[in-house]
């Protein structure tokens, strides 16, 4: 995080005002953590505890039998990362290229166009067809049901995010490195791929970060678009296990793996376990684009 | 191109361009590197966004799958006759409204404060922790935000259900199965989802504040009281008018998450969770009634479009800079 809170020479705020501050702040940061640990600790107890006694923030004695579950009949988990990751992945190199090379335009002062190219952007951010003729142009025109290119698609227009790499582009990016990355006789694609985007790797780990996010935790053109069940993500597996305790099972007697009818599923446990392991990639690549995040996020980006 | 100009025709032209045509095709030719870059973007947002717009019209259509979309009969008004027959608009609006109004509202206080304070935490360390965990949440799905919420209110086993509420002399309450607690269920998940986030977007805005501004401040004695009320606060405000004009503009939008899966579509709460949102969705998805849920997007559309424009012309009013257009 490359926020400094700025400690000011000039006033001597007082030491109580600090630790209460600080005290705040403790609170505050147990309210936005200590649900998550609730998931985690529902995710480890044992089933029978949990009906006996309700989910609790620490269990008696921990026990991982649901993950033990998920990763002995991983099928259904494995094609869901599968599809998220996939989905993720191409999305966001997508995305961001995309969003890139449209920004980089805007952001030069002789370009003649700016003006439209600009209003043709604002225009989508403040008004909208909504979802009806989005779902039918998709399904009835575009044929994308059952499509992951319908999970992508739509995630790519983000005009704010343009907005936002266009200002970062004014503000780092001299003029005069264009120009005499002109004079040398390099191309514009050159003058782009080689001079522009590495120095704005700032903004675009931010908007990577962003769009990464947003794909994977994208549910919703699943719901609208995804019957197949060997295409749903990760997202709209946990929606169906919310909705119906069974689900694994059914899924698993459609694959075919012969279920004895003996074995008991965890399934209070089990939902936990399927949400633990869906967060665990964001866990895990945040610190990755943590340090770049707030200096890629100026958000003075709106006016043109 | 058919025909690539030299490198040195693009600086200086032989001939100059002659008429406002004549220039327009010469800065294509001259430009059309720059102009290539901006085209799959350009097709995308055209399929994505401007497509759907000039889809609005089917709202004044019966739709039905044989004839598709273009030879299906006119309907007129029906599809809102319809619509603005049952009393579910009216819920509907005032739910959607309702909620936006007071999640934009107490959104904008509770991030503004949250910035400032944490601004003056003097530890850097400290205020750097306080940063990271406050973001995480934003970084959870409305799904597994259900879930949380779910891991609370189970009608069983939920921690606050289970632990806490036979503190006060409840047992085994049912919360999806009344509906007038969720407001307050909803406030809360939302705030908790959504605050941190955007607190660290307006200390982004308040460490661009110039230091000097400060120091002249504390010259002239001013307090930290005044300090934040006469330099943080005023300086602060475009962007909190600029985020309020697009908020504003999305008031007729909702989260749907947030009324679809943390409620768990659950029917019994619909009075009070039911927005537009999850009503176009289920006519479209659930319901498959084209008409109905059709109309009532061109509703939220062109409603949503006036608020915009109305919204702008306020914050144009207030300060001509702030505006959006």
């Amino acid at each position: 995080m490359t926020t400094a809170s700025r400690s000011n020479p000039y006033t001597k705020g007082s030491t109580t005002a600090q630790i209460i501050l600080n005290v705040f702040f403790i609170a505050f940061s147990l309210a936005c953590i200590l649900p998550i640990v609730l998931i985690v600790a529902i995710s480890l107890t044992n089933e029978k505890a949990l009906t006996l006694q309700g989910y609790k923030f620490w269990p008696d004695h921990i026990d991982a039998s649901a993950y033990q579950y998920l990763f002995k009949h991983s099928e259904t988990l494995v094609k869901a990362y599968g599809v998220s990751l996939t989905v993720t992945l191409i999305g966001t190199v997508l995305a961001v290229l995309l969003i890139a090379l449209y920004a980089y335009p805007l952001y030069r002062k002789d370009f003649p166009f700016k003006k439209t190219f600009n209003f043709y952007l604002l225009i989508t951010m403040l008004f909208s067809g909504g979802l009806v003729p989005f779902y039918l142009l998709y399904v009835n025109y575009l044929d994308l049901k059952d499509s992951l290119v319908a999970l992508i698609l739509p995630g790519l227009s983000n005009a704010f995010y343009i907005f936002i790499t266009r200002t970062f582009f004014q503000q780092t990016i001299p003029e005069e490195m264009i120009e005499s990355g002109k004079l040398d006789g390099a191309s514009e694609w050159r003058i782009f791929f080689q001079l522009v985007l590495p120095i704005s790797l700032p903004v675009l780990a931010t908007i990577g970060l962003f769009t990464t996010l947003m794909y994977w935790n994208d549910w919703f053109n699943s719901m609208l678009f995804i019957n197949d069940t060997n295409k749903f993500s990760l997202q709209y597996v946990m929606i169906q296990m919310i909705r119906q305790a069974e689900f694994f099972k059914t899924q698993l007697a459609g694959t075919g793996v012969a279920l004895m009818v003996q074995e008991s599923v965890p399934t209070e446990s089990l939902r936990m376990a399927m949400v633990v392991l869906s967060i665990g990639p964001i866990l895990f690549i945040y610190p990755f684009f943590q340090k770049y995040f707030t200096k890629g996020l100026t958000i003075g980006a709106i006016k043109g | 191109m058919a025909n690539p100009a030299p490198q040195a025709m693009n600086t200086k032209p032989a001939t100059p361009p002659q008429g406002r045509f004549g220039r327009l095709l010469h800065n294509i030719v001259r430009y059309r590197v720059l102009l290539l870059m901006l085209l799959p973007t350009s097709i995308i947002f055209f399929i994505n966004c401007y497509i759907p717009m000039f889809g609005l019209f089917i709202a004044f259509k019966n739709i039905n799958y044989i004839d598709g979309i273009m030879g299906s009969p006119w309907a007129g008004l029906d599809n809102f006759r319809f619509l603005f027959a049952t009393s579910d608009a009216l819920r509907v609006t005032i739910n959607t409204v309702g909620y936006n109004v007071v999640f934009i509202i107490s959104g904008l206080i509770l991030s503004v404060s949250l910035a400032i304070a944490i601004n003056e935490v003097r530890n850097k360390l400290a205020s750097k922790f306080f940063q990271t965990v406050m973001i995480m949440p934003n970084f959870l799905s409305m799904v597994v935000v259900s879930f949380i919420v779910y891991a609370f209110l189970h009608p069983e086993y939920g921690f606050l259900v289970k632990h806490i509420l036979p503190m006060f002399g409840y047992s085994s309450v049912n919360a999806y199965m009344h509906p007038n607690a969720w407001p307050y269920i909803l406030w809360i998940t939302k705030m908790w989802h959504s605050i941190g986030i955007g607190s660290v977007i307006y200390l982004a805005a308040i460490t661009g504040i110039s230091e000097e501004l400060y120091e002249a401040a504390v010259m002239d004695g001013a307090s930290k009281w005044q300090q934040i009320t006469k330099i943080t606060l005023p300086l602060l405000t475009p962007i909190m008018v600029i985020l309020t004009i697009l908020n504003m503009g999305g008031i007729f939008r909702s989260d749907f998450g947030l009324f679809y899966h943390v409620t768990l579509d659950s029917g019994a709460l619909r009075s009070t969770t039911d927005v537009i949102d999850t009503y176009v969705y289920r006519g479209l998805i659930q319901l498959n009634d084209l008409g109905m849920s059709s109309a009532a997007n061109f509703y939220q559309s062109v409603v949503g479009f006036f608020l915009v424009i109305g919204a702008n012309a306020l914050a144009r009013k207030l300060n001509r800079d702030t505006a959006l257009f």
